[in-house]
């Protein structure tokens, strides 16, 4: 098992609740004050640095136009701790390659980031929740096809190596692809996807032997996903083999009243707000879904979870915390549950957490909690040092 | 509601199959409805129905037409009518369409409307008059749905569906819908940066029909500017109305329509 570590990098200074209509999309960035914002972004990658010492992956994503998250451009953070970091694998969660629209640019960014940090990048694609879609403008009743085929413009990109390549896709087109440097993982990086429900697509992406992702979600809803992924699998021979990945909030603590009140700081995200035609723009989820939205089946979901409270989202495995043994006992509770998984991605700061309880959740968690998980079983694994070239591997194995 | 003498059958056209219903006797009359498809459902179409055959085609995404994925736009719907008019051997016809019908109509007239015998516009989007940051049409899909009802009707009871009184197939056609108008018109946002240049090419007496507490297009300067582009271009307002006049005030609606063809 492998575990990393993730903020969404938060702007948590806000006006009360009651007085806002939306903490994303149509929130007025006259709240936003850069000298706070500043020493956010350094606090941030400060956490990231602490985390890559003490032995965690890092993962990092991007939103726009929203209080929730400060980091609009993943892959500048991403450059930033591939030059700052050392060990840990740096992933991107990812590039939302429906709504950049530009593909190649994609495929030089990652491809810089792989080698200036010597083959420890994972890249991830992302098609961009609902609430992505005004900022971005792209049409949300195709947002799905304009992943795969972004997603196949950037490993050709990547593959190409001995004369350039034209592409006349149904969204994208090129006369020239050539892209420099080419990357250091071969044949390329392992591809990471995301997803919540869409079953025919997470096999499409086991399918391609990419990574499948999915976040706070309860685990019977995970299983279903994962087993999914699991039916259609086959490896494709990409660095490490494929595998899924899953994101909880968690907080560890030497006790469990500090656990719970570190718990309920995380929660933060869970409370956002955000007005119902941002939810759920025209054509973003299916027919028959929508279908069950007109119906009104969908409606106080959210409300219902949230007023259930801290222990329905440890019982769902949507949340861990407590005692490093709690929180050892959780995550190999959840593991069972879902089927097992490859990939431990924790959602370990948000809201109003301070730096000091943001780092001593990181230490405790890398010192007394990942000793006894790490050795969970993987259902995909091949060492990434395998997929280095002859000459690199020679060099990463000294 | 009992359509008179109602006829549904699929034509294939470009390779697409494309619903089609027909009601009544007379010259022909094609509907294009709007966004919502309201109107096949709505009681002046029988009128229709009793001085002219009615043709209601659903377009390409509608109803139960196929959408195939080459279809991008308000522009293409244009070609895939026309060629409906074609297969059927129109001529002669009243060219009626509402809000997007609208606008897919006065695409098909620029192109050709030599089988029209007049046009009717009523609430039609598909041009934009103003600046970048004028938002010539009020965006459904960036406002909280009470307020886009707001907006829509002088009266937003009007527009209240009960989707729980509502058997699943018909919901889906009004999720199929909503999702098709999306694929077709979400940028640039209801319009066609070219509609406007071409509108001069219209060559048939053409009324725009508007009501007057529109909040989606609004009648001044919206309606006034968009019919101001038709050579023959005449605007008709109907009071206590929004953007659905024939739905809101279809006695007025039937008198304007009735006067003009």
């Amino acid at each position: 098992m492998e575990s990393w570590y993730f903020t969404e990098m938060p702007y948590p200074h806000l006006p009360p609740m009651e007085k806002l209509d939306n903490m994303r999309v149509a929130i007025p960035n006259r709240i936003y004050d850069p000298r706070i914002g500043a020493d956010l972004y350094h606090r941030y990658l400060d956490e990231y640095l602490e985390a890559d010492d003490v032995g965690l992956n890092m993962m990092v994503n991007e939103h726009h136009q929203t209080a929730t998250c400060l980091d609009t451009c993943a892959p500048l953070n991403l450059a930033i701790l591939a030059r700052q970091s050392r060990k840990g694998r740096l992933m991107i969660l990812g590039n939302p390659v429906a709504n950049r629209g530009d593909p190649v640019r994609i495929a030089e960014e990652m491809a810089m980031i792989d080698v200036m940090s010597r083959g420890r990048l994972e890249a991830g694609f992302v098609r961009g929740v609902p609430y992505e879609i005004p900022a971005a403008n792209t049409n949300p009743t195709q947002t799905l096809e304009r992943v795969w085929e972004g997603i196949d413009l950037v490993t050709r990109a990547w593959k190409s190596h001995d004369e350039p390549f034209n592409y006349e896709g149904r969204f994208f087109h090129r006369r020239l692809v050539n892209v420099w440097p080419r990357t250091w993982q071969q044949p390329h990086p392992m591809i990471w996807v995301t997803g919540s429900s869409d079953l025919p697509n997470i096999k499409k992406v086991a399918e391609h032997g990419f990574v499948f992702a999915t976040f706070l979600q309860p685990h019977t809803k995970v299983k279903e996903m994962f087993d999914a992924y699991r039916s259609a699998h086959k490896d494709t021979g990409l660095p490490g083999g494929g595998g899924v990945a899953y994101m909880p909030l968690v907080f560890v603590a030497d006790n469990e009243r500090e656990a719970e009140e570190g718990a309920r700081e995380l929660t933060w995200y869970l409370h956002v707000k955000t007005e119902p035609q941002f939810g759920n723009p025209p054509g973003y989820v299916d027919v028959a879904t929508n279908v069950q939205a007109l119906k009104g089946a969908f409606a106080g979901r959210s409300a219902a979870m949230r007023a259930r409270g801290m222990e329905y989202l440890r019982d769902e495995g949507i949340m861990c915390y407590g005692t490093p043994d709690q929180v050892v006992k959780q995550i190999k509770s959840l593991y069972d549950k879902v089927g097992g998984f490859d990939h431990l991605l924790m959602m370990m700061q948000a809201g109003h957490m301070s730096n000091k309880r943001t780092v001593s959740n990181i230490r405790m968690f890398a010192k007394e909690v990942m000793p006894q998980i790490k050795d969970l079983p993987r259902s995909k694994s091949r060492p990434w040092i395998e997929t280095l070239p002859p000459a690199a591997q020679t060099e990463a194995a000294e | 509601m009992s359509a008179v003498d109602a006829r549904k059958e699929f034509l294939t056209v470009s390779g697409i199959k494309v619903e089609v219903e027909r009601r009544g006797k007379g010259k022909p009359l094609l509907l294009l409805h709007g966004e919502e498809a309201y109107e096949p459902e709505a009681a002046f179409v029988d009128d229709l129905a009793k001085r002219f055959e009615v043709i209601i085609p659903s377009p390409p995404g509608f109803g139960s037409s196929e959408r195939p994925l080459w279809l991008t736009d308000p522009h293409d719907l244009a070609f895939v009518i026309l060629d409906i008019v074609r297969q059927l051997k129109l001529t002669d016809v009243v060219v009626v369409g509402f809000s997007v019908g609208g606008w897919i109509a006065a695409e098909m007239a620029t192109i050709d409307d030599s089988f029209m015998s007049k046009l009717v516009l009523v609430a039609p989007v598909g041009v934009k008059l103003g600046s970048p940051t004028d938002r010539d049409i009020a965006d459904v899909w960036l406002l909280h749905p009470e307020k886009v009802a707001k907006l829509k009707w002088h009266d937003p009871e009007k527009g209240k569906r009960d989707f729980t009184k509502m058997p699943d197939d018909k919901i889906a056609i009004v999720a199929r819908n909503t999702e098709t108008t999306a694929r077709f018109c979400w940028e640039p946002y209801m319009h066609n940066p070219k509609l406007k240049h071409r509108l001069h090419r219209i060559t048939r007496p053409t009324m725009f029909v508007w009501g007057e507490q529109d909040g989606i297009v609004k009648v001044d300067p919206y309606g006034k500017g968009y019919a101001a582009l038709v050579p023959n271009g005449k605007l008709s307002v109907i009071g206590n109305a929004g953007h659905l006049p024939h739905i809101e005030q279809p006695e007025a609606f039937m008198k304007v329509l009735n006067g003009f063809i």
